[in-house]
Formats: structure tokens, sequence, C-alpha cells
């Protein structure tokens, strides 16, 4: 109501006439309004807080599925690989150990043959510590190059990749850019030439981890999710239903099921690090599992997610109204078929979204993955979950501790990967709710 | 054979004796003769058949490494088993490398290399008799099942009775789980205690663990004074607290009593969006943002923040705590009945302040509960006071310096390597064991309150 309004009921003649209460009312109705601007403002605290963050990580992070190469005319110099000069004779190993760094770096002098010998040590840092691995890789690929020269894209270095996408200021004080000024030189050059430029880059996704930022890749972390993830489902989804059944369907009232139940209401709020000791004090010291490995890992997440499926199994089991059952045990079957046929199908749909947000959940976790040993650092892909291997939001965490400028916009990245999974996964529960949620 | 090959055997034999089993009782009598379902003498032929199997599996694999471990020591050489127990891990574990690792035996005892060997033979035998003894459980077990497959046999019962004992035995994951974590943080916070007092891990000013690496070097005395920790998570929570409980409370009462349709259909995915964002993504942006933000903004206010600070790694804390008080508060209020804010409405009162005056106090359990969640929540927290809040056990209640935490401690100190005596390492457990009661108090507290102070409307 206005104040307009306020005026033409409480006319000179009404009942509360008297100022005082004509600015009571005034003042109740200001607070009213601050009270309605204060829920607005929290509101709208939550929700800039939220897209503050997403702005920060898809700013900082969306330039990383480009990175910058440089196109090089390297010369496969056989002097340069060890053995026979005889092709059918050279070895792998000759190969996979000549000196590919160096046909680079002579590449990069050819393509600036004035630069004295004091800046070589700049110029060969314009491309990444992975080029000479590029062009092995090429050569390993097709092993005619040999002898010849042969264009190809070289990955550049870090921070000049961080200079191109322009995160590095190159008018700042010389001291505080890593980027110096005769590198700065070379990469106008390269521009010049049409050398330089940011391309699609698939390593980032497939790629094993590295300590450089511009070769670090997530495949070894998305596997290692993967397993990891597998190991929590198979023990946790069996497990939560049988529980949820039992509880629901069997369990008679009495103290033991009673100890049971607040058990698992306290264990869905015990902190998640506490099962990262248990993980590491039982799991790996007690039964000797293997460090580092998606089994130990998600065993480890099984039992911490398994008081939220039980909880959440429950609760669908319990949406199916008891006429269903008596109908079946009516017509004859045992409790158990009347289970198994009819209310564990009704219930499927709800229980497989709660397996899902508890599986999403599962995904984000870190810290008790972090004490079986999830933080090292892997570089071979986990074949199957006895492997060691890391996990996305462990990839993240470690990514984030790094002090060059380029795991940021890695890490920035990891994370998008990770929410998409996340959204991903929200998503199908979604849906699952939306087309079978069934009201009785 | 491998534990997979196994497996895999064992599945196929359980399959195939389903199979056998409905046969045999198909065999023995049509559907009308049946006591139950073919079907059923099928799955109780199958548990027969792969329940003993794997569980005698399970038994042997839990015992077989102390068993092998006890013959191989009790076979080393006198010398050698006469050594502390410190030393003779130290042994077993070049024993082992020597056995399963191809580690190259230089320089090694020749009683370790003869005990490598034995290790080596040993644990392949074992591997065999485990194959040989679980295949023949198997099939004895099914052999078993279908001698008693008759047509008068009740399958059916049976078979439901031993799927109930499976249900149950599930069910007690649960308890079993409580009892792993209690018994493993007890045992190891009781070896902690018996190295450093409890009266000084609970009482003392100073922290920082250290492992001596001589006994008397120096700078490298240890100090298990939890106490800065304690301040540092109470401090951290307490501002996390100041954000997300007001506006959890307020987006909650917001969203349920005001919010046009428009802004509660962009909120109310919002929330559960940042539910939904796992905590160290929140730490990364403590740590990227919202800290240099915060130090660059003190110099303005002419006081001098660092680079990380309580401050930070609270509020980001709180932000990643609001959609969890929101919903709960949701809850609550919901729950108080509507015929108390129609009589409010009734007699005049605006609509705050029938929320104010009616519908908040009537909730007020219930909200309580939920802070108190809240609380557990942040101090059980770990990402984001990480990779945000530092690792310097300051004892100080400043919000600007940056102090550490509990489960900052716990951590760092079982991250990376570790030796299993020493009481740095085993500190974790003690922290842990605290963190765990703490948090389990509150819970129970928060239940108590919700139970005893709900008022009853109906």
């Amino acid at each position: 109501m206005t104040d307009m309004s306020i005026n033409a009921s409480l006319g000179a003649d009404g009942l509360h006439t008297s100022d005082a209460a004509y600015k009571r009312l005034k003042a109740r109705y200001a607070r009213e309004a601050r009270f309605k601007a204060y829920g607005l403002t929290a509101i709208g605290f939550a929700v800039l807080s939220l897209v503050f963050l997403l702005w920060t990580i898809v700013s900082n992070g969306y330039t990383a599925f480009l990175q910058t190469s440089i196109q090089m005319e390297v010369f496969i110099d056989p002097a340069r690989i060890e053995g026979d000069s005889d092709a059918e004779k050279r070895t792998e190993t000759a190969l996979r150990t000549a000196d590919w760094r160096g046909m680079v770096n002579s590449a990069l002098a050819e393509r600036f043959p004035n630069v004295p010998r004091s800046d070589r040590r700049f110029l060969n840092d314009m491309l990444s510590q992975g080029a000479g691995t590029q062009v092995r890789d090429a050569v390993l690929a097709n092993p005619s190059l040999i002898g010849q020269k042969h264009t190809l894209w070289l990955l550049a270095h870090s921070n000049i990749d961080m200079l191109h996408k322009g995160f590095i200021d190159r008018d700042g004080p010389p001291a505080q850019r890593p980027v110096n000024d005769r590198q700065l030189a070379f990469y106008d050059e390269f521009v010049k030439q049409g050398a330089l430029v940011a391309r699609a880059n698939t390593r980032f996704l497939v790629g094993a981890n590295s300590a450089s930022p511009e070769l670090a890749g997530m495949w070894v972390a998305i596997v290692g999710s993967f397993w990891t993830l597998i190991i929590c489902l198979a023990l946790a989804f069996p497990l939560g239903v049988m529980t949820a059944v039992w509880l629901e369907e069997f369990a008679p009232r009495n103290k033991w099921t009673d100890m049971i139940e607040v058990n698992i209401n306290n264990l869905a709020a015990v902190p998640s690090i506490v099962f990262g000791l248990l993980g590491l004090a039982v799991f790996l010291n007690f039964f000797g599992m293997p460090r580092s490995s998606p089994l130990s890992g998600g065993i480890v997440l099984a039992l911490m997610s398994l008081p939220v499926m039980i909880i959440a199994a429950r609760a669908s089991l319990r949406a199916v109204p008891p006429s269903i059952r008596q109908a079946a045990i009516g017509l004859g079957a045992s409790k158990l078929q009347a289970i198994t046929h009819h209310v564990l199908p009704l219930a499927m749909p709800g229980i497989l979204t709660g397996t899902i947000l508890a599986m999403a959940h599962a995904l984000g976790e870190s810290a008790p993955l972090m004490l079986v040993g999830m933080n090292a650092f892997v570089v071979d892909v986990p074949t199957g979950p006895l492997d060691a291997a890391t996990v996305l939001p462990v990839q993240v965490f470690r990514w984030a501790g790094q002090p060059e400028r380029g795991f940021v916009e890695k890490t920035s990245a990891a994370i998008m990967i990770l929410l998409v999974f996340l959204l991903f996964m929200n998503a199908i529960a979604i849906y699952l709710r939306k087309k079978f949620e069934r009201r009785w | 054979m491998s534990l997979l090959l196994l497996t895999l055997i064992l599945i196929a034999m359980t399959v195939a004796a389903y199979a056998l089993g409905r046969s045999r009782a198909m065999a023995l009598g049509g559907i009308g003769e049946l006591h139950s379902l073919p079907s059923y003498y099928g799955y109780y032929a199958a548990l027969w058949c792969g329940i003993p199997a794997v569980m005698l599996l399970l038994a042997w694999l839990t015992l077989q490494p102390n068993i092998i471990m006890a013959l191989v020591v009790g076979n080393l050489p006198p010398d050698v088993q006469a050594l502390p127990t410190a030393e003779l891990d130290l042994v077993l574990t070049e024993v082992r490398n020597i056995a399963f690792r191809g580690m190259s035996p230089r320089d090694a005892n020749p009683g370790v290399i003869a005990a490598a060997g034995q290790l080596a033979s040993l644990q392949s035998l074992a591997n065999i008799a485990m194959a040989v003894v679980a295949l023949v459980v198997a099939i004895l077990g099914l052999a078993y099942a279908r001698s008693r497959i008759s047509p008068t046999m009740r399958a059916r019962n049976s078979v439901e009775r031993t799927v109930e004992w499976i249900l149950i035995g599930c069910s007690t994951i649960a308890v079993l789980t409580t009892a792993g974590i209690v018994l493993s943080l007890l045992f190891e916070a009781a070896n902690f205690f018996l190295r450093v007092s409890p009266i000084e891990f609970l009482f003392g000013l100073k922290w920082s663990p250290q492992d001596a690496i001589r006994p008397d070097q120096v700078g490298g005395s240890s100090a298990f004074g939890a106490v800065p920790l304690f301040t540092g998570t109470l401090l951290i929570t307490l501002i996390a607290m100041a954000v997300a409980v007001p506006v959890g409370l307020l987006s909650a009462v917001y969203l349920a009593d005001y919010a046009p349709k428009r802004v509660r259909d962009v909120a109310k995915p919002a929330l559960e969006v940042i539910a939904g964002i796992p905590t160290v993504v929140f730490g990364f942006f403590a740590a990227l943002t919202v800290a240099p933000f915060i130090r660059d903004l003190g110099p303005l206010v002419g006081i001098e923040i660092g680079a990380q600070s309580a401050l930070a790694a609270g509020m980001v804390m709180g932000v990643m705590i609001i959609p969890f008080v929101s919903s709960l508060a949701d809850d609550v209020i919901n729950a108080v009945p509507q015929s108390l804010r129609d009589g409010s409405a009734g007699l005049g009162a605006t609509k705050s302040e029938t929320i104010r005056l009616v519908v908040l106090p009537a909730a007020l359990p219930g909200i309580v509960a939920a802070v108190m969640l809240a609380i557990s929540k942040a101090i059980g927290e770990t990402m984001i006071v990480v990779m945000a809040a530092g690792l310097a056990a300051n004892l100080t209640l400043n919000p600007f310096e940056n102090v550490t935490t509990v489960t900052v401690q716990i951590a760092t100190l079982l991250v990376g390597d570790q030796e299993f005596d020493s009481p740095k390492t085993l500190s974790a457990f003690a922290l842990g064991l605290v963190l765990f009661f703490v948090t389990l108090c509150l819970n129970v507290i928060a239940l108590r309150v919700v139970n005893k102070y709900r008022e009853r409307y109906d």
C-alpha cells in the first residue's frame, strides 16, 4: 500500500486519526519495505556470488581450449640421430633418444640468424619444453621425414602463450614480467610472419599430466575419476538399496534398528575428511590396499555416499503406497516377491535420481581422496582400478598450487570440465525425476 | 591365478548353478508338482554355490597376508627376529620389495634373501591354494544343493530367508563404518597420547609438529598444543556463519513469502547450483580472487592484510554454506502451519511482522538445529581452508591474519609419505578424533533440540 492510499483510507475523521498513529503505521510499512529489501539483498548476494565465481572461472579458463603454437620448419638431421644412417637398421631407441630439441633450436637459430649467442637462451625459451617431443612423435609416425625439412606447429612456451592471450601486461615493469624485451621482439616478429597462432588444444583433454602448463592434460584425472566412481557406484548402489529395503520393508522396530537409523543419520553428517582418515588407517594400513588407487578411493567414497543413498532410497520406497504391497500379497505373492516385482521397480526412478546426485557429490569430493594418496603426480593413464591415479578435483587442487601463470588458466579450465560433468549428471537426475515422477 | 579371473569363474559357476538347479527341479516334476516356482530352485542352487565360496574367499584374503608374514618372520635368523619392531618392519619391507617388486637384493643379508624367496613361494602357493579351495567349496555347495532339491522342498522359503539375512548384513555396514571410524581414530589417537600428553594437546598454546631427525637437533622440537588450531577453526567458522546464517535465513524467508515467480525461478536453481559446486572450486575462487581482493582492500582502510587471511576463507565458506542453511530453514519455515500466519494477518500484522513475531519464533528450534548443522559443516570443511587459509598456527582472533584449522592440519600432515610411528603423523588422528567428536555432538544436539522444543500444532 502506498502512502497515498494510506492517506485516503485514513482520512481526517477515521478511527486512528492521531498523528502518532499515522506515524506508527508509516514506520510499520517502512519496516516492512526494509525487511523485504533485506531479503532481496540476501538473495542478490547469493546469486551475485555465484555469477562472480562462474565468471572468474570461465574468464580465466576458456582460453585453455586454445594453445599458442609456432609454425617452424625443422630439418630432421640424420646426424643428430644416433646409430646407423641406414633407415632400415635404425632402432627405435635411437629415434627416441635423438637430439630432437637440438634440431628445434637449430631451426630457431636459422629463423633468427642475427641473434647473439647470449640471447639464444631467450630465443630457445620461446618454444615449449615439449617441442622436441613433438618433432620426435612426428618422425616416429612418419620415419621418411628423416633428412628432410618438415614444417610443423610446435607449442609455444607457456609464458608466450599467456602473452598471446593477453594475460601478461607487455608494458609492465620488466622485473615482474616473465617475458623479457628480447622475447617480446621475437614474439612480434613471429606474429608479423603469421607463424604464431592460437590453435585448438586437444592435448589438454586427452593428454597426460605435465609439470609445464602448456603440456598439461587431464586425461589421467578423467580416467581416474571414472574408475573411482565405478567402484563407488558398484559398492554403494547395491549396499544402499538393500539396506534401504531392509529398513523400510522388513526391519522390526527394536533397539538394533533404531541404532542403525541413528548411525546412518550421523554418518551422513560426518565431515568427509574423517572418511579419509578411516580409509588411510583401515584400508591402506590394515588391509594393505594399494595407495593412490581408484579401488581405495572408490571404497572411501562409497562409505561416504552410502548414508546419503540409503536416505534417498528409503524416501522413494516410502513414497510407494502400501496398497501396492497389499494388492501383491493379496494375490499370493510373498513379501519379497511383492518388493522385487512391484515396489522396487516403482521406486527405482527415485532411487536412481538419489544415486546420481550422490555420485555427482562424490565426483566433486577431494579431501578424503587426498588422504588415501590420490594426490600423486601420475603420468601414466590408469588401465584399471588398481593402478595409481588421480581424480578431477584433486587435479584441480594440484594445479591451483602451481606458481606458473599458465596453470591459473589450466586450473580454471579443469574446473569448467568438472562442472560440465556435474551439470550433465544433474541434468540426467532432473530428467529422470521429471519423466518418471508419479504422484499416487 | 589372478583374483579377477577367480571372481569371474565364480560368477560363471553361480549362473550355471542357477540353470542346473532350475532344470533339476523341472526334471523332477512338472510345475504343478513343485512346491515353489522352478526359478527358486535355481536361486537356491546359486546361493549355495556362490555364498560359501565368496565368504571363504573374503576370509582368506583378510587372513592370508598376516599368516604368511608370521611364517616368514618365524624363519628369519634369530638375530633379525630379535630386532625392535620398527627395524623389523624395515627388514620386512625389504623382503617384500625383493619378493614382489623385483628389486635387486644388493648387499642384503642372506637371511633376508632366503626370506624373500620363501615369501614369494608361499605367496604363489597360497594363491593357488585359495583358488582351488574356493572352487572346491563352490562345487561342493552346488552338489549339496542339487542333492537337496526335490518336489516337496520349500525352495522359496529358504531362498527368501537367505535374502533377508543378506539384507540384514548390508544394513550392518553403516554400523561397521561408524565402528571402523571410531576404532581407528581411537587406536591411532591413543598411540599419539602415549607420546604426547592429552593435557598438552588440548590446552597447549603452540603448534609446530615436526619430526626430529636427530635427537639433539636444534629447532627440531615439536609442540603439539592444539589451541591455535581450535581458535583458527572457531574464527573461520564464525566468519562463515556471519555470512551464511543471515543470508541463508533471509533468502529462505524471502523466497517463501515475498519472491515473485520470476525471482524464485532464478534464485532457487542458483542456490542449488551453489550447493552442487565442489568445495575445491570455492577454494580456488577464494585463493585466486577473494583473498587478493581483500589484501588490496586492506591498505585503503589502513590495515595490513596478508595474501592469506581468515576473512577470505571464512567468507567464501559462508557463501558455500548459504544453500545449506536456506534449504534447511525453508523446510522448517514451511512446517509452520498456515493457520498461524492467517491468524497473525487477521490481527492486522504486516507480512514482516508475521514472519518476525510469529513464524520465526515458531520455527526457532528448527532454525537453531539448522545453524548447528551448518556449524558442523563449516568445522569439517577442508578444501577451502587448505587453499585459502594458510598453514601458520597463529593464536589470534584477528580475521585479517592467516590462521590454520584442524582440517588443514589433518590434510597437510597426512598427504604425502608418512611414517606411522611418528607423533607428527599420529597427531592428525588425534585431531580427527576431536573433529569427529565435535561434529557428532553438534549433530546429536541439533536432533535433540528439534525433538525437544518442537511445537506441535495439531
